[in-house]
């Protein structure tokens, strides 16, 4: 009798214990809301996407944002930024975030300023990151390697870590004869894309530089993603790769110190920020079209060449007034001081220098209603 | 006494133009299983019809988009070739060992040994195949490496060793293997329970007739479970041929054709490409992989009514 008192009490019990537990839950979440400063009165739902070398960028953004504003939810969506690009252009999303520049080998920049009604498309640089170059040896913290070296290392005509090139640069280093082996990305990516041009503009790379990796490079290994590259140096000596620092700096894998000049540079976000402050604005760049041609050649002093800038892409105007306030307030964000600041904890990435910041500043206070 | 043969009077209940009234739990019955058969092969036209569709004009998009190759053939070949290349070597592997598993279970081992080998065998069908490849891609890598290097100094004459060896071992080799133990376990449980529908008294005719045990395997068991252990191997094989995650997360890809298995340029599987970059891909991309899907989808089903026929000419040939 009492047994089956209790195993037909089971079942209601454990629904009512749900349904306390998701009350408790459902009371703290509302709580949890309120907690924000509410002077904002800005509210909806913001759509973007684009880019994933920003996505942990866009995370503490949208964190700091959602904040100042709790009733507005920012949703950024990391598809990449060729799909980021067709999004914006297409009106699904209102803002995109792209590792190149749009341009008109695809004729995207003629279809994003019809999108944007005929005017000038807003694009602004919100991520400087710089590229590490990274190697596993036990025992050799850093090496110093030349722009040229480092080309001949990617595309197999450096074999192995004791070679003269090497050599001449790190006398003090202990150089075992192990083979080299480079590790590029499978997937098609921002970072191979910006690591490739470097190496066209400062080391003589024969190849066209792009996302996907040159197929007529022989030897060498492949992984997705940054984790995929880093995970497959990090398991196997002699392996040798680039990656956004950000996911370097966390491991204790070695570091290449790029020749820049006289000086071998590690990867900074300051010797980042410093390219972009003396980098010529691109051919066809505007007030609010703040594109940049970058100086990967450059031999000044201090200076990390191996980066890539990522680009915020809005319009002037929009048909629904909400949407141009809550993109303007956002975009202003983005590049203030605060917002730089945000990203660089939490990404790693180099905040945009007061020039840049001004600039971009001045591009997104045109974002208005149509 | 003779009499008239007079043909008896049919009963009413077996009059030829009408038929026993089915009970009502037979109707529903058929209805549910007509309904299912019926549900399936919606659901397969759906996938096909989908793939065709979406697919279709990635066989026609700008040149870019199949790069390095400069056409929808040039990309989707070398693809369909890892496929095929990965499946052949991880069923080369994986179906001695599951027809060997299943004769112990079957007819070595002892019942309290077969229990539990079986439910072992069972059990790494739960493993989820992403487990499988970051321990394939991470640890079992590493060992692979060590035995491409051997197989390169001493059996480097044959195409597939040919070398160089990749010390990381993420290369063909280690996915196949990774594949084989991942059909290991649906082509052992179908084959053993063939083998155990095995007519009895036709395996004790053979052992009867003075037959050692493996001889009696041999003439009794594996003609009557030859349909069974091809149904087998083509469960395994579509698993191989569609595994997605392991093989991604395993091989160092690139868009070559080689046999070399242990070198760090494998080529790619069709699912795995599409996994690693249907994401990043804009709208005219992914056309192109879902086209490769097709494809894929096709070959498939092309295998599999080959080896229908081939057994089902087998099992003719024993009925005459």
């Amino acid at each position: 009798m009492n047994r089956t008192s209790i195993r037909r009490a089971v079942v209601p019990g454990i629904a009512i214990l749900a349904l306390a537990v998701s009350g408790c839950g459902a009371g703290n979440e509302e709580s949890g809301g309120d907690s924000g400063s509410s002077d904002s009165s800005l509210s909806g739902d913001l759509n973007g996407g684009g880019a994933t070398s920003q996505e942990k960028a866009e995370a503490a953004w949208a964190a700091g944002f959602q904040d100042a504003n709790p009733d507005v939810t920012v949703n950024y969506d990391p598809v990449g930024s060729g799909t980021g690009r067709e999004n914006f252009i297409n009106e699904a999303f209102a803002f995109a975030g792209t590792d190149s520049a749009l341009s008109n080998d695809e004729g995207e920049l003629d279809a994003a300023v019809e999108r944007c009604g005929g005017e000038d498309v807003i694009q602004v640089p919100a991520y400087v990151s710089p590229i590490a170059v990274t190697f596993n040896l036990p025992g050799v913290e850093t090496l110093n390697l030349a722009p040229e070296t480092i080309t001949g290392i990617f595309d197999g005509t450096i074999t192995t870590w004791d070679d003269p090139a090497i050599a001449e640069a790190n006398p003090d280093a202990d150089l075992p004869s192990t083979a080299i082996v480079p590790v590029h990305r499978s997937d098609d990516s921002g970072t191979t894309e910006n690591f490739t041009k470097y190496l066209e503009a400062a080391g003589g790379w024969a190849e066209e530089p792009d996302g996907i990796w040159p197929a007529s490079i022989a030897g060498g290994e492949s992984a997705e993603g940054t984790s995929g590259v880093v995970g497959r140096v990090s398991d196997n000596e002699g392996y040798i790769t680039y990656a956004d620092d950000s996911a370097v700096k966390e491991t204790d894998l070695g570091v290449v110190a790029v020749g820049v000049g006289e000086e071998f540079n590690v990867p900074s976000p300051e010797g980042a920020a410093q390219v972009v402050a003396i980098s010529e604005p691109a051919e066809g760049a505007t007030e609010t079209n703040l594109a940049i041609d970058l100086a990967r050649d450059t031999t000044e002093s201090g200076a990390y060449p191996v980066l890539l800038v990522s680009y915020l892409l809005a319009c002037p105007t929009y048909a629904d007034a909400e949407q141009a306030d809550l993109v303007k307030a956002f975009m202003e964000y983005v590049v203030s001081d605060e917002g730089q600041q945000a990203a660089a904890d939490e990404a790693g990435s180099a905040p945009l220098s007061a020039d840049d910041a001004s600039a971009a500043q001045a591009a997104v206070e045109s974002i208005s209603a149509q | 006494m003779t009499s008239t043969a007079t043909r008896p009077d049919p009963t009413p209940e077996a009059a030829p133009d009408t038929k026993t009234p089915l009970a009502l739990g037979d109707r529903i019955f058929r209805v549910l299983a007509v309904g299912s058969g019926g549900l399936i092969m919606v659901a397969l036209a759906g996938v096909f019809i989908f793939l065709a569709i979406e697919g279709y004009p990635g066989l026609s998009v700008d040149e870019d988009f199949y790069r390095p190759a400069t056409s929808f053939l040039g990309y989707a070949g070398p693809l369909l070739f890892g496929t095929v290349l990965a499946a052949i070597i991880a069923l080369v592997i994986a179906v001695p060992f599951a027809i060997g598993i299943a004769l112990f279970i079957s007819h070595y081992a002892p019942r309290r040994l077969a229990v539990p080998v079986a439910y072992l065998i069972d059990l790494l069908a739960a493993v989820p195949s992403v487990v499988f490849g970051l321990w394939g891609g991470r640890e079992l890598a590493q060992h692979i490496g060590g035995i491409s290097v051997w197989l390169e100094e001493n059996l480097g004459f044959i195409p597939l060793f040919a070398g160089p060896a990749a010390k990381s071992g993420n290369t063909m080799l280690t996915a196949a293997v990774v594949l084989a133990i991942m059909i290991l376990p649906i082509t052992t449980a179908i084959c053993r329970e063939v083998f155990a529908q095995t007519p009895r008294l036709h395996e004790e005719a053979a052992l009867a007739l003075g037959a050692t045990r493996w001889e009696m395997i041999r003439t009794s068991v594996f003609p009557y479970a030859r349909s069974g252990m091809v149904s087998a191997v083509m469960l395994g094989l579509g698993r191989a041929l569609g595994e997605t995650m392991a093989v991604a997360m395993i091989l160092s890809a690139s868009p070559v054709v080689t046999l070399n298995i242990i070198s760090g340029s494998s080529p790619a599987t069709i699912a795995s490409n599409i996994a690693s970059n249907y994401k990043e891909a804009s709208p005219d991309g992914q056309a192109v992989l879902i086209a490769t899907g097709l494809v894929l989808f096709a070959f498939t089903f092309g295998v599999n009514f080959l080896a229908r026929y081939l057994a089902g000419r087998g099992e003719r040939r024993m009925a005459r």
